[in-house]
């Protein structure tokens, strides 16, 4: 691809130039995170041994990393304005709905995958459609299939195994290579999660998807104003529709590789999760009102809460302080970059 | 057609429209038309059918009787899409701006410009902000720059900023509605000035109004409509505040009844 390098001159005339660096970065979502992060960091990196090490670092992003994944699909529909409660149980969902496919139907793993990605894909779409021709609110709207799918999935589990977990999942075709592909680990000694590299794959694609595309702009576009939006002609209800079908489908591929990492699913898995997948895109910078936030905000939410659940475990305390930690977390982050955006919006006027 | 007074063919004609919601007829029988190079102003009291009838040409609402003619060929839209595409350009009361994208994020939105291979495409960012400058400059838009959020815009700005939008895709009719209600004396000035470089330049543009004094100042010509209908039609330098009031309010029609609803302003 040519890129123009010779003439970088004649667009830094004084209508490009007067925004200084520093209300730039001011204005980036992700500030208030990244300076999060750096302290949550240097917390457990002080009070324990083991966390500033390879080792910790590998504990705390495999925490982080399938939180990631889900945290960098949901920045992207908070962004398009709406919201998916039911993305956490949709991780269990799909973890079942694999399991039953590759143990009690016999199919390989390989493609027992696609079906449950187009599943998922039927589900979000089943949520898009439904907020869109309703007018509904997302929270509402989610917050049913949230309860339809938990009860399904408590429900069909019993019926077909007579119990609340898929059992015996490693002995199915083509388990140990799709364990390889979205469940292994890397860089021996301290082996890290593969699911790591997946987490970066999806925040680069979705950075990429945000920022470079047309596609990015309208998802900006339909959750900044929609009306805007519509009266220009960005296809709405497609754009929106589209978010939640990939956050349906993201929850599919985090439930895949749970199932395949452990090779068993409860039937409770991921319920509740969905709060954390929205904490981390909060933390990360995404306004609750859409049209706002990045992926990489997200992501680097993502990392502080998985630095916090890693941490707290390596400090020593009980593992119910998370929540609290979470709490306070979640509101310091939102009252920073709360204050960080006023700050850079009034430094003009 | 009875435009005998105007040579060329205007660029909106619009004939018999009429448009109902139920019960509730909000346009009837309503007959204009637009010129290029020209500003046209459709004034009445509110509820009179004002935005339904421009709705009706944009392609928000179908008509349910009559006929829209652009540069003599008869359209019927089903979408405002269609419209766009045949160079029907609307700024919206509400600005149809969105506040978190910047200047030139708003002027290209829904038209990015991408470069790359098949199906790998990317934006054109600096591209399209090139363009967006000389799209601003070229009106002689003040805004401070193309990367600039339109949330910290002022009003006359961002109103700035969607008429460029209207007028920059090779639109022949530029529809306003109401462009300057919500601005102070001199963004409206500054306003106004783009509004007859946009005339000057050749387009046809479409502007509802509240403000006589505007519509005096701006306009080539004056649609009347009262209860639905285009009651009559006034050659902007012919007529004055008082007859346009009586106009509105209907307090001529008795004295001057023949002239009835005329189709030649």
């Amino acid at each position: 691809m040519a890129v123009d390098t010779s003439t970088p001159a004649p667009t830094e005339d004084e209508r490009s130039a007067q925004v200084s660096i520093g209300t730039r970065l001011l204005q980036r979502p992700e500030i208030g995170a990244l300076m999060g992060a750096v302290l949550v960091f240097a917390f457990f990196t002080l009070i324990t041994d083991q966390f500033g090490s390879l080792a910790g670092a590998a504990r705390w992003t495999d925490f982080a990393a399938t939180l990631g994944i889900m945290a960098v699909a949901v920045s992207m529909l908070m962004i398009g304005g709406e919201f998916d409660l039911s993305a956490g149980v949709m991780v269990g969902s799909s973890g079942l709905v694999f399991g039953f496919l590759i143990t009690e139907l016999g199919l390989n793993a390989w493609l027992a995958i696609p079906v449950v990605l187009a599943l998922a894909a039927v589900v979000g779409m089943a949520n898009g459609l439904l907020v869109m021709r309703t007018g509904l609110p997302s929270f509402i709207v989610t917050l049913g299939t949230f309860f339809v799918l938990r009860g399904a999935n408590a429900g069909v589990t019993l019926l077909l195994t007579g119990t609340v977990r898929v059992d015996g999942l490693p002995a199915a075709d083509g388990f140990s290579s799709a364990e390889m592909v979205f469940a292994s680990t890397f860089g021996a000694p301290y082996n890290f999660r593969v699911t790591v590299l997946w987490w970066i794959l999806a925040a680069a694609v979705a950075t990429w998807v945000l920022t470079r595309t047309r596609i990015g702009n309208w998802i900006y576009a339909v959750g900044g104003d929609a009306n805007a939006a519509r009266n220009v002609g960005v296809p709405v209800a497609a754009t929106k529709i589209g978010l939640f079908m990939t956050t349906a489908m993201a929850g599919a591929l985090v439930g895949i590789m749970t199932a395949l990492r452990l090779g068993s699913v409860q039937a409770n898995e991921g319920v509740g999760r969905e709060f954390e997948f929205i904490i981390a895109a909060v933390v990360g910078g995404c306004l609750l009102t859409g049209g706002f936030g990045s992926a990489v905000g997200a992501s680097i939410g993502a990392l502080i809460m998985g630095m916090a659940l890693a941490g707290i475990p390596f400090a020593g305390w009980d593992s119910n302080w998370r929540f609290l930690f979470l709490g306070v977390i979640l509101l310091l982050a939102v009252l920073v970059n709360n204050a960080v955006r006023k700050r850079a919006e009034g430094a003009r006027r | 057609m009875s435009v005998a007074d105007t040579t060329p063919e205007p660029t909106l004609v619009v004939q018999h429209v009429s448009k109902s919601f139920g019960s509730v007829t909000a346009v009837q029988d309503a007959s204009l038309s637009a010129g290029a190079g020209e500003v046209t102003a459709i004034i009445g009291d509110n509820g009179a059918g004002k935005s339904t009838l421009i709705k009706c040409v944009s392609g928000v609402h179908r008509s349910d009787a009559g006929e829209v003619c652009l540069d003599g060929h008869p359209v019927g839209f089903a979408s405002p899409e269609e419209g766009r595409a045949r160079g029907i350009e609307t700024v919206y009361q509400d600005l149809a701006l969105v506040d978190d994208l910047a200047v030139w994020q708003n002027l290209f939105l829904n038209r990015e410009r991408t470069r790359g291979a098949g199906p790998i495409r990317f934006l054109d960012r600096q591209g399209m902000q090139r363009e967006a400058e000389s799209m601003l400059q070229r009106l002689d838009v003040d805004v401070p720059s193309v990367r600039e959020r339109v949330r910290r815009l002022s009003g006359g700005q961002r109103q700035a900023v969607a008429i460029c939008r209207a007028a920059g895709w090779g639109s022949r009719l530029v529809i306003m509605d109401e462009p300057t209600a919500a601005l102070g004396v001199r963004e409206t000035a500054r306003v106004e000035e783009l509004i007859r470089r946009l005339r000057d330049d050749g387009l046809a543009v479409l502007v509802i109004s509240h403000n006589f004094d505007q519509v005096l100042r701006l306009s080539d010509r004056v649609w009347i409509m009262r209860q639905g209908r285009v009651v009559d039609g006034f050659r902007t330098a012919e007529t004055s505040a008082e007859e346009l009031v009586a106009a509105v309010t209907g307090a001529q029609r008795a004295a001057n009844q023949p002239r009835g609803r005329s189709q030649q302003p």
